[in-house]
């Protein structure tokens, strides 16, 4: 087999770089542009529905990358954030706040505070340690809109109507949903790519090379690693308002430490640290779900059998295996 | 008199342990001062004492007339003392010269700054350049660290503690590894650094600790045993058979 990768041993993660990441996103950007008119012509314009879906779990899965992929800060509780974004839509629906920049707005201010205050807390710890305390931080979320009665507990809470925009109802219909969401995909994307450039993400990405290098060139991590956390679960929160009004109805199991699960595999199947990766990998996720679950029942014992595959031999996921591909100039 | 580093009955244990036990010792601005001494003597437990990466038990550290003891890593490499490591210790995936740059960057403004790509800010890479020019990897620049030759990377280890601007350097064995080429490189190097910057230097390479040094201490189970320059150290009769005896 040709392996005309140069490569070092020290590469193990082939990285779809710069150009090639960018790209790669564009092309699936122009994909997801044209997908309504494509459903539309093919006749089952439902699609519509599950790729809302995909985008707002492309926007999580991105913002996890930031902290996972750059930051090498395994967080096992970001499904809390879209859970708050979501809710956020909900309780304020019912006191008769529709308007989505409000919503959006509150959101991003409760995530990222529920980010500041666990984030400065479990930072402080290190590995397994760090992985345990969100996952409890975010099981805590989830037991606490459980036991929150007055906005449905476990039942959950409906939402009688999708958000407003200055009073007109743009979301409604499915399509104005859709680029929406869109919209907010590749606003995401362009700003945590020039966040990774930029020198906030430079101190983040040295850290996860080597924290102890990092401290003695001067640099103390703590406070760029908090706020890398507190933007993702910003976005995350942002992803939960779109969630919201894409399915309607709210619950505590939005925040499980399952959805969290799926986020990190997203990332991982599509290869972290590449921005790009993540939005593979949700569709790849979400896309390899929606069919495997309508052909057996049984589709968990082979979905979890085919992620593994894909982890183990695509080395650097889905973007690692592109990069390979495509990957005619190194680098 | 006190110098530019000066340490007064530093102690560290790990365990009952103890592996710095009342260690007094002072370097003079723009002098090379050797720290020798047999395998497990404390030498790296000393320089992570100096340099914040472990807390000392007791005992003071000052630089410049301050009191540093209770200062983080980064705190002190801003006052100007910057470490390397025996065992490499650089950012392997990325650039030499991104190495260099973020260290630069360390010290010049603030790098909470989200948008503007650090890769293109030409303050950050021409001084990063010039700490390579320094010791001999400006050709290497743009190759990844972690594909550097193991002397290169030692060669690297030095740069990133000069990009740092640091006035006192603690060298924690940096021949450590390389071949008699590798080394010679490195020997060349320290006696060129020797005309801008102080050095604390742990060798185990006496030919190079011989050659160097202004300023030799023998450190034996955490303890100075000797203390003056290199002639003084070689012929005290405690250094020959706790150390030089053994290296034959
Ligand atoms: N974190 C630690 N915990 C327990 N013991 C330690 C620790 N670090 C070092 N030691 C012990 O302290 C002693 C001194 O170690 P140190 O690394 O400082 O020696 P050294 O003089 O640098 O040796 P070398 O020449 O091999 O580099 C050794 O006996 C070592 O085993
Ligand atoms: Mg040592």
């Amino acid at each position: 087999m040709k392996d005309t990768d140069t490569a070092p041993a020290g590469a193990r993660t082939p990285r779809l770089a710069g150009r090639g990441a960018l790209i790669g996103a564009l092309v699936l950007f122009a994909i997801f542009a044209v997908l309504p008119f494509a459903a539309h012509a093919a006749g089952d314009p439902f699609f519509i529905v599950t790729a809302t879906r995909i985008i707002v779990f492309a926007i999580a899965a991105l913002s996890l990358d930031l902290i996972l992929g750059y930051g090498a800060i395994v967080s096992f509780g970001h499904a809390a954030f879209m859970g708050i974004g979501a809710y956020s839509v909900a309780i304020l629906a019912t006191h008769g706040i529709g308007d989505v920049l409000v919503q959006a707005l509150v959101a991003v201010l409760a995530s990222a505070l529920f980010a500041l205050v666990t984030g400065a807390i479990s930072l402080r710890t290190k590995g397994v340690y760090f992985i345990m305390i969100t996952l409890a931080f975010g099981q805590m979320a989830y037991f606490f809109m459980v036991s929150l009665s007055a906005y449905g507990g476990d039942d959950g809470l409906t939402l009688y109507d999708r958000s407003t925009l200055f009073g007109a109802p743009l979301l409604d219909g499915d399509i104005g949903l859709y680029y929406a969401a869109l919209a907010v995909l590749v606003g995401a994307f362009f700003l945590l790519r020039a966040v990774v450039a930029s020198r906030f993400g430079r101190v983040l990405r040295g850290t996860r090379d080597n924290r102890v290098r990092m401290q003695a060139i001067g640099f103390s991590p703590y406070p760029y690693q908090l706020t890398a956390y507190v933007l993702a679960g910003a976005i995350a929160g942002l992803a939960g308002v779109l969630l919201a009004n894409q399915t309607e109805f709210v619950s505590p199991a939005y925040m499980t430490w399952q959805r969290s699960g799926e986020l990190i595999v997203m990332v991982v199947l599509g290869g972290m640290g590449t921005l790009t990766g993540a939005i593979a990998g949700a569709v790849g996720f979400l896309m390899l779900e929606e069919i495997l679950s309508s052909l057996w029942v049984h589709w968990h014992i082979v979905f979890g059998a085919l992620l593994v595959l894909i982890v183990l031999y695509t080395r650097g996921g889905l973007a690692g295996l592109a990069g390979r591909v495509f990957g005619g100039r190194r680098r | 008199m006190s110098g530019l580093l000066s340490v007064r009955n530093l102690c560290k244990s790990f365990g009952a342990l103890k592996v710095t036990d009342g260690i007094d010792f002072d370097v003079a601005p723009g002098e090379i001062h050797a720290i020798i001494g047999p395998n497990g003597a404390g030498k790296t437990t000393l320089i992570h004492q100096l340099s914040g990466a472990l807390k000392s038990d007791s005992g003071t550290v000052r630089f410049a007339g301050e009191d540093i003891t209770r200062l983080s890593m980064a705190a002190r490499v801003k006052k100007g003392l910057a470490r390397s490591f025996q065992i490499t210790s650089i950012l392997e995936g990325f650039t030499v010269l991104e190495n260099a740059a973020t260290a630069v960057q360390a010290r010049s403004g603030s790098s909470f700054r989200f948008f503007t790509p650090a890769a293109s800010e030409s303050v950050l890479n021409e001084a990063a350049m010039a700490a390579l020019a320094r010791v001999g990897l400006a050709e290497a620049a743009h190759r990844r660290a972690g594909d550097l030759s193991h002397g290169e990377k030692r060669q690297l280890e030095i740069a990133l503690a000069l990009a740092t601007d640091a006035k006192l350097l603690l060298l924690d064995e940096p021949l450590a590894g390389t071949g008699h080429e590798e080394g010679a490189v490195l020997i060349a190097l320290m006696a060129d650094l020797k005309a801008t910057h102080t050095l604390v230097l742990i060798e185990h390479d006496m030919d190079a600790v011989f050659a160097l040094a202004d300023t030799v201490s023998a450190l034996v189970y955490g303890r100075l045993i000797a203390s003056g320059t290199p002639d003084a150290v070689r012929a005290d009769p405690e250094v020959r058979a706790a150390y030089l005896g053994e290296e034959g």
